[in-house]
């Protein structure tokens, strides 16, 4: 655990060694929710490419995971790993907020 | 006509003023500043409907965790876990933090949405309650998004068929800082929190309840160990049950003055007086008949203590320690600046409910008025005295009148049904008393003005002295009297004999 935890304020940390474990919350195929996939998808390879796992949840399936991560909105982004949590809510169209969201440096800088 | 549903929310007084409980399934906003008690109201509602109703129903909070609020009401007996595992309630802390959330693009509120219809659903729960749903306007920034999802989710709650209480902050001119009641405007209840000449006082107050009458007044309220109660009942009508029966005012000589047969059964009745005059002696006498019928009497004194006045009352020969121990008597005793108005007349409301008397002495009401302005206490004994009247019991209060609690005496006597009163009459050095019935409604009473005697045997009533002269009363009236038995030629024979008897 106190490894984790330093891993995590490590920010001179070669990228390589980190995971991202990030969760999309939706309810249904609704052209949000699609959007919203689309887009994480799209800046994941860009940037997060081979390191990362998206896991999606269609709260109307699973409606009992909504407490769990405190869901409100839909869509909703979670960031489980690496720690601390972090939340992104909307349909991720803005690319430079997702990144500053999720604490991702880009790649390609322009 | 039809009339609409309503859900009992089983809160004390609250049902009454709402004619029947709070719109079914319908949102009611629930609004008032911070500490009013607008969290408490909402959970007693919940608590309510599961124990009483079999209506379980689903807490969800933006504020408190659930743990917390779990807490704060096991102070007044509630067992939010107990419900929760007999799946009656269902807690659910919405967590806002508004540190870890990021905005970006269109988004709704579908994950409350799902939340709220899986809690709903998982107990079938017939009551919900939002408290409070405004901070969602502290966490996201996008109040389009926000204002119009909230205006689906009231929509999306009255077609669940739940009832609601959705609570909100008061704002500044508004009644709710987000303007939640544009939202919500079937049923609108406020709540305040007063400080009244240093005393808090709780208010409620509908303000909207539409396609229902309601009562519009300002109701004081109440939390206590046993929750939230409206109190006391005000009613909205005149249309109690009256009693033609009578019972004896515990002085034979004034049940004359009264038609013969004292007073009414539960009506009011007030004896004022200036100081010394034997305003609690008149009281004591009543309490005793009542014993006497073997009925319960509540002696609520505010000036002295129950053995004050039992040692007291010994010295006109009327022993009330029998009637202590019999235990048809019961003194409470405490000092008006003990608790708010309001806190007396619960504590009264509550004391008569335990102890369920026929009668109940109040001495003084006067003292009363440190407590509040003479407005407050006319109020407040308004419904001391309606909620006696709905419990058939009879009422004596005492009042000290001197300067300007005459005024006071004026106010209050238009709300009572008989009032009495004596008085000091100072001539010829001696200072004696008088006693007349200013009014008692419903009855044929004498106009007379009587002596009043304090004894060692009780209290009596002697006719006074009507002569050409004027009224002799006191040493006078005892030398004419006199003075008429030796010339043999007594017009006034029968004040002759009772005061033979007496004295």
């Amino acid at each position: 655990m106190r490894i984790k935890l330093r891993k995590t304020f490590d920010n001179n940390m070669s990228r390589e060694e980190k995971k991202w474990e990030l969760r999309l919350y939706v309810a249904g195929k609704t052209p949000k929710s699609v959007t919203a996939l689309t887009n994480l998808k799209k800046y994941c390879e860009t940037h997060l490419q081979g390191l990362y796992r998206i896991e999606v949840v269609d709260l109307l399936t699973q409606p009992q995971l909504a407490e769990g991560d405190q869901i409100f909105a839909i869509p909703t982004l979670v960031r489980k790993v690496p720690e601390p949590i972090r939340k992104i809510i909307g349909d991720l169209s803005n690319e430079e907020k997702v990144l500053v969201g999720l604490d991702i440096r880009p790649v390609k800088q322009k | 006509m039809k009339r609409i549903a309503k859900t009992k929310t089983g809160i004390g007084g609250l049902d009454e003023i709402t004619e029947g409980g709070l719109p079914a399934n319908r949102p009611t906003l629930l609004c008032g500043g911070p500490g009013c008690g607008k969290t408490l109201l909402a959970v007693e509602f919940i608590v309510k409907g599961a124990t009483l109703y079999n209506e379980p129903g689903v807490f969800m909070t933006f504020e408190e965790k659930a743990e917390e609020l779990t807490e704060n009401v096991a102070s007044l007996g509630y067992d939010l876990d107990k419900l929760a595992e007999d799946k009656k309630l269902r807690l659910d802390y919405v967590q806002i933090d508004r540190t870890e959330i990021e905005e970006t693009g269109e988004y709704d509120l579908d994950g409350l949405f799902i939340r709220l219809e899986h809690a709903i659903d998982s107990i079938r729960a017939k009551r919900v309650v939002l408290d409070t749903i405004e901070n969602l306007f502290a966490g996201l920034t996008n109040q389009g998004i926000l204002r119009a999802e909230l205006r689906r989710l009231f929509q999306w709650l009255k077609s669940k068929g739940v009832t609601a209480i959705i609570t909100g902050e008061k704002g500044d001119g508004t009644l709710t800082r987000h303007g939640l009641e544009e939202y919500v405007s079937d049923c609108v209840i406020m709540l305040d929190h007063r400080i009244i000449s240093h005393v808090s006082t709780r208010i409620m107050r509908i303000v909207k309840y539409r396609g229902s009458v309601h009562g519009t007044n300002e109701y004081p309220f109440l939390i206590d160990e046993d929750g939230i109660t409206v109190f006391p009942v005000t009613s909205l009508r005149l249309d109690k049950d009256v009693s033609n029966k009578r019972v004896s005012t515990g002085i034979p000589t004034l049940d004359l003055m009264f038609d013969g047969k004292g007073f009414f059964r539960g009506s009011s009745i007030l004896v004022s007086g200036t100081s010394g005059t034997g305003k609690t002696s008149i009281a004591a006498l009543f309490a005793a008949a009542t014993c006497k019928r073997k009925e319960r009497c509540l002696f609520i004194g505010l000036e002295e203590s129950p053995k004050q006045i039992v040692r007291n009352m010994r010295s006109i020969g009327l022993d009330l320690d029998r009637h202590v121990k019999s235990k048809l008597l019961e003194f409470q005793a405490f000092r008006p600046g003990l608790q708010g108005l309001e806190m007396h007349l619960a504590s009264i409301y509550k004391m008569v409910r335990k102890f369920k008397p026929q009668s109940v002495v109040l001495d003084p009401i006067t003292g009363l008025v440190t407590v509040g302005s003479p407005r407050e206490v006319n109020a407040m004994l308004l419904r001391l005295i309606d909620f006696m009247l709905s419990e058939g019991i009879t009422l004596m209060m005492t009042a000290l009148s001197s300067g300007s609690a005459e005024h006071f005496d004026e106010n209050v006597s238009s709300l009572v049904d008989a009032w009495i009163l004596v008085r000091d009459l100072e001539s010829d050095g001696e200072r004696n008393r008088a006693i007349y019935i200013m009014k008692s409604r419903g009855m044929e009473h004498s106009n007379e003005v009587r002596e009043f005697l304090i004894t060692s045997t009780g209290l009596h009533l002697v006719d006074v002295y009507r002569g050409t002269n004027g009224v002799l009363i006191g040493s006078a009236r005892k030398a004419k009297m006199k003075e008429e038995l030796a010339s043999e030629k007594s017009p006034r024979r029968s004040a002759n004999k009772v005061a033979k008897n007496i004295r």
